[in-house]
């Protein structure tokens, strides 16, 4: 029944559509905490980037995005990634960028929601014994602001996941993209839809599962 | 000050910022000049470039057909997303365990898949399946796999709107003697709909960005698909890009403030109007019951897995 699936590599897709998830997820949350940081530093000119690269990022489509690192970063301003010949390469690295860039913004909300649920009577005692900014941050808030927002943090991760097809569009190899090359050649539409259904239920479901539990349990309770 | 992370700053403090501002703008220069030089060396400031878009010609042909194709896709999804959402939102309500179990289905499934795969399947189906003509195709492809998504997310928020209402609502229709139907569309569903009001206008937000999706992947004349003819006609790549992203900024950003604007508004009237909900339930959004799984990505709320949690603050 499923022998239409010889000859195609789904596996190696969606192994492609795991390397994306994984390579932006670990971008987007470094970049985000970036930013996050930078939207509620004293610095008025930091605080002013977050946001305007916060509301620019989140209104534009990831696909324009996407589509721009290929045609606009990569052919006019000329980033390689390191990969100057290897085209395979570039387009991987390029929408681990995109992605990264895109989701970073939606990490930063989350992250400075989570700040808020710490009570300022915690930032305020920490800043009575004497902390710094950067030590009531560390130490103090955003330790208790990731356990909160763990469960934000799994909604980004999962819509990270389903927005990894948007890579097909230039050409990465991945689970949308085989899906488009197999239904335009083979007749089973229904059961190829099916079997790449299957494979980000299966991607999303657990991560879903696995990380709502953990932020009930890492709540901090108050 | 209003943050609670520092104090109003001292005079080290301010010296201290005075030197971050310095180091972090000079950065941020020198960034924007390798830009601008970069495209300088290219050619892409060149007034050429830039000029198509100051006629009339570049509007009339590439952009504005292709926003209306945008608005367009996005409109008639919305349409018909609604009622659609609305009733599976319901039926997980049911007290039927069967209905429950099919909508919850129905909902989860088409949640966790991506609306791209959703548009290619549907357009490989009208192929083989109808007769829509190829100059049509994309369009109903594009909003087929929008609207199965989209329905889906809209579900959760209305689900999550009925929940969020007082139990008395209920047991005041049922003590009036109204049938469970009548209780959902005299009672519940009106004020469930005003409360989560800014949250569906929120998700046309995410929708319009999913309808550029059609354009790379499925031939819809959409803007994004719209700027590739024009740059090739005019080869300004970068200019094209830059004039697109801004269009769709600024289109989301109209619906953005819409949405608060609205929500400022039912909120200020909660005594006035139907709107009965505490404070908490006021605050759900679309990304906490379940926004956040489209190409939009928007994060925050709760997880997507327990809606009725309350969002944190």
């Amino acid at each position: 029944m499923f022998d239409f699936l010889e000859g195609y590599d789904v596996l190696g897709a969606f192994w492609m559509t795991v390397k994306l998830t994984a390579l932006s997820a670990l971008g987007s949350l470094v970049l985000g905490t970036l930013l996050a940081a930078m939207r509620v530093s004293p610095v008025p000119l930091m605080r002013g980037f977050g946001t305007a690269y916060v509301n620019i990022v989140r209104n534009i489509p990831l696909t324009v995005i996407i589509v721009f690192a290929s045609l606009g970063l990569a052919d006019i301003f000329g980033v390689t990634m390191g990969a100057p010949d290897d085209f395979k390469v570039q387009g991987f690295r390029l929408a681990v960028l995109g992605l990264a860039g895109y989701h970073a913004a939606f990490v930063c909300e989350a992250l400075r929601s989570g700040i808020n649920t710490v009570p300022p009577g915690q930032a305020e005692a920490a800043r009575a014994i004497g902390l710094s900014f950067s030590q009531v941050l560390r130490l103090i808030v955003l330790p208790q602001a990731f356990r909160s927002v763990i469960g934000p943090l799994a909604n980004v991760l999962i819509a990270l996941t389903k927005n990894t097809t948007v890579a097909a569009a230039i050409g990465v190899a991945e689970a949308a993209y085989l899906m488009k090359e197999m239904i335009e050649n083979e007749a089973q539409t229904i059961a190829i839809g099916a079997v790449f259904a299957f494979g980000f239920v299966v991607l999303t479901l657990p991560t879903g599962l696995l990380l709502g539990w953990l932020s009930k349990r890492l709540a901090v309770k108050r | 000050m209003t943050s609670v992370l520092y104090d109003t700053p001292g005079p080290r403090a301010k010296r201290r910022n005075v030197i971050f501002s310095v180091v972090f703008f000079v950065l941020l220069a020198l960034f924007l000049w390798w830009i601008w030089k970069t495209m300088d060396d290219k050619g892409q400031l060149k007034w050429d470039l830039w000029e198509p878009f100051t006629t009339s010609q570049a509007w009339t042909t590439y952009l504005l057909p292709g926003l209306a194709n945008t608005l367009k896709a996005a409109a008639i999804s919305m349409v018909i997303a609604l009622p659609l959402g609305a009733f599976f939102g319901i039926a997980r309500l049911s007290d039927h365990r069967w209905v429950r179990g099919a909508a919850s289905t129905v909902v989860e499934f088409f949640r966790s898949i991506p609306v791209l795969l959703l548009m290619l399947f549907a357009n490989e189906f009208y192929v083989r399946s109808t007769d829509i003509g190829s100059e049509e195709r994309p369009l109903y492809a594009v909003v087929t796999g929008l609207v199965l998504y989209n329905a889906s997310v809209l579900a959760e928020i209305v689900r999550a709107g009925i929940l969020s209402l007082p139990k008395g609502q209920s047991e005041a229709a049922m003590a009036v003697g109204l049938r469970k139907g009548q209780t959902m569309t005299n009672i519940l569903l009106p004020q469930a709909v005003t409360a989560m009001l800014p949250a569906i206008v929120s998700q046309l937000v995410v929708i319009v960005k999913d309808t550029a999706l059609g354009g790379v992947m499925l031939g819809f004349t959409e803007l994004l698909n719209s700027r590739s003819t024009l740059a090739a006609n005019y080869a300004n790549v970068i200019p094209s890009f830059i004039v697109v992203a801004v269009i769709f900024i600024i289109v989301n950003f109209i619906l953005t403030s819409f949405a608060s604007w609205l929500e400022g508004r039912l909120r200020r009237s909660k005594k006035g109007t139907g709107v009965v909900l505490g404070e908490d339930a006021v605050e759900i959004n679309p990304a906490a019951v379940g926004g956040g799984f489209g190409t939009g990505g928007e994060g925050g709320g709760p997880s997507g897995f327990t809606f009725t949690d309350k969002p944190p603050r």
